[in-house]
């Protein structure tokens, strides 16, 4: 039971939305499509369902032909960014909607709609009227009226980017109760995106999106830890990963040639030459051995410190523990944590990680 | 650049005010000259129409507004000279850069060479010097909020500038820029500046001072770091902060003690106006609970439930008889053990009874 996309391309006025996006996924399984905005996420949503027609490529669901087939018989349920229901209709009609359509049986309709009202919270809302609801409420009939549908592919495009921080975070843990339940294990679950915290707190597959193209498609954590390339260190990552180019020749790695550091041991067995390397906010220190860099800007969120540091064309962020008093135009000394470096090759394809591969 | 006072302001958007549903309930705050300020709470809590109140877009049902010591209250927004940023960018995409920058003070009728002056000075402060030819339609959504920014600045008689969510349309990876450079046009100009929005990072890593509004009220007025470490209400130790504080039901010990779980726990408040045996509710931050290797003061046998690789850390979700717990902690930790010892540092314990900070 798998869908399978070979190849899709969709460029409407000559610009790439989809480049050549090839994929599998499989039944009883969650993923993630992570991408910063214009990734292409959507338009690969909606090619899915069937609301985009691609220009070229197959997809096919359990080996059958999927392309040609309509919307509605595609068994695909879609959650959207904006709270999309029915304004006129109470909770309990809406979620029961795609079931009356179906003509199911009314005690049926009012099993399986109790049942979903049940998993997303909403018991004893069912004669609210929409307009009633707040925002993550909306969201949660929406998520419920898909839900009873048991459609075999389940699409959700952003659903907590319209809500407030804190609800988004709130829905973020039900949402992964509700697909770790068992509930979906007929179906297969498509989340997209911008948030690489997100991404893996949801766990599952992750399908790394840029421009249009898959950069990567693997386990979070592998995600996390074998980025495949330089652009996806870049999205898979908050803040980014830092990139900065520089050379290793002999047991050091010089950086614009006032910075140098030993090369750590899991980098000994690269060839010299020119890499790009990687290092992640967290794991830059301030300590009085390091080299010197300029705070461009310094943010405190509660618990942590956000330093923005430029040393000539170079700039990088450092993320500190707890709040640090640090003024912006002051010059402070630095230190990678190298046994953390990555080192991506001149094309940008990952040469070196600080992870043994699991398997 | 002004002083902003809202003095005994209240709110209703009721018709018939007899019995009136409060937006806003009475509050006085002011907003100092060159200030950097945020107003943080959830929607619905008030907050724009807080800063539709100060820009003129809402006359309030009750109190006075003062600018630099000028009752403002009756003057129209054409005449308050407040700068407002939407969420969206609003510009004229048919204009040049140039063009967009220098229409406020066309419209004014200022003098050409003085507009040239404004609008390259504005233009290199904000890093579009390069892009004044360009048509607004053409540039970034990081670019477009500058601009509409950039035609605040460039009337010399800005009271302040108001900011109604300007990050959210912005790529995460840009929004810093964006935030440096509201950093330095707050020190070069000495604006004033008024932020809201919902989302405590923003609130938090941009101001010197944020309003915390639920409900129509404001809940605590501080710096980051006392929101953080000091919350006056329970609601802010939930709002601030990701995850949300640690709060567990338990009652008065001693004069610094409280019992939870059985047993006496160390807090940095003083309990001596909550009576013995009183029920109240411990906070502690996730970031402050520490994983220790032997039983001392403050110290909790816990069951772990889960860890969740969130990239920079790890969180631990982990149970103490009835409670759950969240730890987080440092990604490179590893755990494998199934229950932990956990310590609550005493000074990092609140006490809050009724949900306000004892």
């Amino acid at each position: 039971m798998d869908l399978v996309a070979e190849n899709l391309v969709f460029r409407p006025e000559n610009e790439y939305h989809l480049n050549n996006v090839s994929f599998t996924m499989t039944r009883g399984k969650l993923y993630t499509i992570l991408g910063r905005t214009l990734a292409g996420k959507t338009t690969l949503l909606k090619t899915i369902a069937g609301l985009i027609a691609p220009d070229s490529g197959s997809i096919t669901y359990s080996g059958k032909e999927f392309g040609s087939l309509p919307v509605w018989k595609r068994n695909v349920a879609m959650v959207y960014q904006q709270f999309i229901n029915y304004p006129h209709l109470t909770v309990f009609d809406n979620v029961a909607f795609p079931l009356k359509q179906r003509k199911v049986s009314t005690a049926t309709i009012q099993q399986k709609v109790s049942q979903a009202l049940q998993q997303v919270g909403l018991q004893g809302f069912e004669e609210r009227k929409i307009q009633a609801l707040s925002g993550g409420q909306q969201q949660r009939v929406a998520l419920a009226r898909s839900l009873v549908k048991e459609a075999e592919l389940l699409l959700l495009d952003e659903p907590l980017v319209n809500l407030d921080y804190k609800l988004r975070e709130q829905l973020r843990d039900e949402f992964r109760g509700i697909f770790n339940s068992g509930l979906m294990d007929q179906s297969i679950l498509i989340y997209s995106s911008t948030d690489p915290v997100e991404t893996m707190q949801l766990g599952g597959d992750v399908v790394v999106m840029d421009e249009g193209s898959v950069l990567q498609q693997a386990k979070a954590q592998d995600v996390f830890e074998h980025p495949a390339d330089t652009r996806v260190a870049l999205i898979a990552n908050d803040p980014a990963m830092n990139l900065i180019a520089g050379e290793k020749t002999g047991g050091m790695i010089v950086i614009n040639q006032a910075i140098r550091m030993d090369v750590p041991r899991h980098l000994k067995s690269l060839m010299d030459g020119r890499y790009t390397f990687g290092i992640r906010a967290a794991d830059i220190s301030i300590d009085k051995e390091g080299d010197l860099w300029e705070v461009e800007l310094s943010e405190i969120s509660g618990s942590e410190t956000f330093i923005h540091l430029r040393n000539g064309e170079h700039s990088i962020v450092g993320l500190l523990e707890m709040v640090k008093d640090i003024q912006i135009g002051e010059k402070i000394s630095v230190q990678f944590d190298t046994q953390w470096l990555y080192a991506f090759d001149q094309k940008g394809d990952l040469a070196a990680s600080p992870f043994q591969k699991a398997d | 650049m002004a002083k902003i006072e809202l003095n005994q302001i209240a709110h209703t958007y009721d018709i018939d005010i007899s019995n009136p549903t409060y937006a806003l309930e009475e509050f006085s705050i002011t907003w100092e000259d060159g200030g950097r300020y945020a107003i943080l709470g959830p929607s619905g809590c008030g907050k724009t129409t807080m800063l539709n109140i100060m820009s003129g877009i809402v006359h309030p049902t009750q109190g006075r507004i003062l600018f630099d010591g000028v009752d403002v209250t009756a003057t129209d927004t054409s005449n308050r000279n407040i700068a407002q940023v939407f969420q969206f960018p609003v510009i004229y995409n048919t204009m040049t850069v140039q063009e967009n920058l220098a229409f406020p003070l066309v419209c004014r009728g200022v003098a050409n060479s003085r507009i040239k002056e404004k609008v390259d000075e504005v233009a290199e402060t904000l890093g579009l010097t390069n892009l004044l030819r360009k048509l607004a339609l053409k540039l970034t959504a990081d670019q477009k909020q500058l601009i509409s920014l950039g035609r605040g600045l460039v009337r010399d008689d800005v009271a302040a500038v108001l900011m109604d969510e300007p990050l959210t349309v912005i790529d995460p990876d840009l929004k810093f820029r964006l935030r440096r450079k509201l950093k330095e046009i707050n020190e070069k100009y000495k604006l004033t500046l008024i932020y809201v929005t919902h989302d405590q990072n923003e609130a938090m890593t941009f101001a010197e001072q944020i309003v915390v509004m639920d409900k129509g009220k404001i809940v605590q007025v501080g710096t980051p770091r006392d929101l953080f470490e000091k919350p006056e209400t329970t609601f802010v130790g939930y709002f601030i902060g990701s995850p949300a504080m640690n709060l567990f039901k338990c009652e008065v010990a001693s004069e610094d003690e409280v019992l939870f779980c059985g047993a006496k726990f160390k807090t940095s408040s003083d309990l001596r106006s909550v009576s013995q045996s009183s029920e109240v509710q411990m906070g502690i931050r996730s970031e402050f609970i520490q994983v220790a290797s032997e039983k001392s003061e403050n110290t909790i046998p816990a069951k772990v439930k889960m860890i969740d690789d969130c990239g920079n850390f790890k969180l631990i979700s982990a149970q103490c008889e009835n409670f759950e717990v969240k730890v987080k902690v440092n990604r490179q930790m590893s755990i494998s053990q199934e229950s932990l010892l956990l310590k609550f540092p005493a000074e990092k314990c609140c006490v809050y009874h009724g949900e306000k900070l004892v």
